[in-house]
């Protein structure tokens, strides 16, 4: 695994960091782990702005594809164009909220603190992101006591501390009571409309209803569809979309 | 045996000027010798624990088999060097503190740094891709992972000093036990026993029992905190 990471590398190569890494491009994807096939074959380009939706079962490849797209993981084969980087020289360049966040044995605003300063960013900023994400009062609270909503609250806020170009989101709401959901993906939509490049993997089909532009449906490791939103759900061209949406199991 | 337990009471309760300055000298050379063993060993089991580099393997064996260093053995090494013929003799250190602190470090540095390489690959093991996401240096993670792991080191830390304050091998080669100079508790433990002075000998032994209860009770009370909180 390359430890390249953007922000990190020398002045000289800096030039290369002002590249656009939008749109992307994938072509044959695919991922085993010791002979089991995970991703499969799969290639789509996602355009330059806008909010995709990744969809699909349980274990149809979403996190991984997530760790893909981020640099975290190694494909077995085929490429990932970030423009023309490679996803682990770019990796500075995005944000990845996980399914299970992470948080640092410390207050909720240290953790902020912590990756503000790591990346060079502005300290005094933190307030403003906790206030964004609704955690200003618990800014004194030790993170790892926050409830599950709003410990990914605070793991959105410290991805956008890093001021990211693709923000990737991996069930970011899944936990959420409705109201905390509506306020996150207002965060999201802002995001997006300030041109942040959103990827994000969710279950819940009318929060894709309401914030898709395009969706990409996995299956079995496999692309089964990537359409425009406004093609997708009122008639999804795929069988495995239509079960899923009809709440059907597919395997 | 009664009698040399009222007596020992009785020393400690007196504040004997003798018995304190023993104390005092115990303390001293131990903790600094934790504080220096710290210094070595944490970043050393920091690295590798976050280092990927050939030779990583036998490192980790060499680091768990000095764990188990026999005092005397290192305070024999240590003699050597520091005795007048030996190579660093003309410093003039042995039957000093320093020479009982030196030895003490080379004792507790292993067993700081075996301990907190484990301690510090667990917390990497469950950082690690979030750090990778946030594309930290190699410093930033060492130093975060340092931080966040701060409470179990602390219980690593005292590891090494309930070794150090407790050892009696390495400290009577090379500090001499000598009165007033480097006798420590164990030391003088050793030689009031040997005298018969039962008393001096079980103050001290009462004094070495109630530090080592004491430290831990607050280390305990520490990590009580940081649990509560979810710092551990
Ligand atoms: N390290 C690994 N070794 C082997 N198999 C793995 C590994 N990591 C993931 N998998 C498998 O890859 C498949 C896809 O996993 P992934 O986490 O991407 O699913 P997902 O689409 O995100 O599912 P969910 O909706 O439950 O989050 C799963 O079947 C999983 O068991
Ligand atoms: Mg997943």
């Amino acid at each position: 695994m390359s430890d390249v990471c953007a922000s990190h590398v020398p002045a000289a190569a800096r030039t290369a960091q002002a590249a656009p890494i939008l749109p992307l491009s994938v072509r044959d994807l695919a991922l085993r782990f010791d002979g089991a096939t995970v991703l499969d074959g799969l290639s789509f380009d996602l355009s330059a702005t806008g909010c995709t939706m990744v969809m699909g079962p349980n274990g149809a490849g979403k996190s991984l594809l997530l760790k893909l797209l981020h640099g975290l993981i190694r494909p077995t084969a085929g490429t990932i164009a970030w423009g023309s980087h490679d996803p682990s020289a770019v990796t500075a360049r995005h944000a990845l909220v996980f399914q299970k966040p992470v948080l640092l044995r410390r207050s909720v605003a240290a953790n902020i603190d912590f990756v503000l300063k790591a990346r060079g960013k502005d300290a005094r900023r933190r307030d403003r992101l906790l206030d964004h994400v609704g955690l200003g009062h618990k800014a004194r609270q030790p993170a790892r006591l926050l409830s599950g909503g709003e410990a990914q609250r605070l793991a959105l806020a410290r991805a956008l501390a890093t001021d990211p170009e693709v923000l990737f989101l991996d069930e970011p709401t899944a936990s959420l009571d409705p109201a905390s959901v509506l306020a996150i993906e207002a965060i999201v939509a802002e995001a997006r409309n300030r041109g942040v490049r959103i990827v994000f993997v969710t279950h819940d089909t009318g929060q894709a209803r309401r914030m898709a532009d395009d969706v990409l449906f996995l299956q079995g490791g496999r692309v089964a569809e990537h359409s425009r939103a406004a093609d997708f759900f009122p008639a999804p061209r795929s069988q495995a979309a239509r079960d899923y949406l009809d709440g059907r199991i597919v395997v | 045996m009664m009698d040399a337990l009222g007596l020992a009471v009785q020393l400690v309760l007196s504040g004997d000027p003798d018995l304190l300055e023993i104390v005092l000298l115990s303390l001293r050379v131990s903790l600094t010798a934790t504080v220096v063993a710290c210094l070595i060993g944490l970043p050393l089991g920091a690295l590798v624990a976050v280092g990927r580099f050939t030779g990583r393997n036998a490192v980790l064996i060499v680091m768990n088999a000095l764990m188990g260093l026999p005092p005397v053995v290192v305070g024999l090494l240590v003699y050597l060097h520091l005795s007048r013929s030996g190579p660093l003799g003309f410093l003039g250190l042995l039957y000093t503190p320093t020479a009982m602190i030196i030895a003490q470090t080379i004792l507790i540095a292993p067993i700081v740094a075996a301990l907190s390489r484990q301690v510090i690959e667990d917390l990497h093991a469950e950082y690690a891709e979030q750090f990778r996401s946030l594309c930290l240096t190699k410093l930033q993670t060492v130093q975060a992972l340092l931080w966040d792991a701060r409470y179990s080191l602390l219980t690593v830390g005292l590891a090494g000093f309930g070794r150090a304050v407790a050892e009696v091998g390495a400290v009577i080669i090379v500090g001499g036990n000598i009165d007033h100079l480097t006798r420590v508790m164990t030391t003088a433990i050793a030689l009031e026993t040997s005298k018969g002075d039962l008393g001096l000998a079980l103050a001290l032994g009462i004094i070495l029992l109630v530090i080592a209860l004491g430290v831990n009770a607050a280390v305990q009370s520490v990590r009580m905190t940081a649990v509560r909180q979810a710092y551990v």
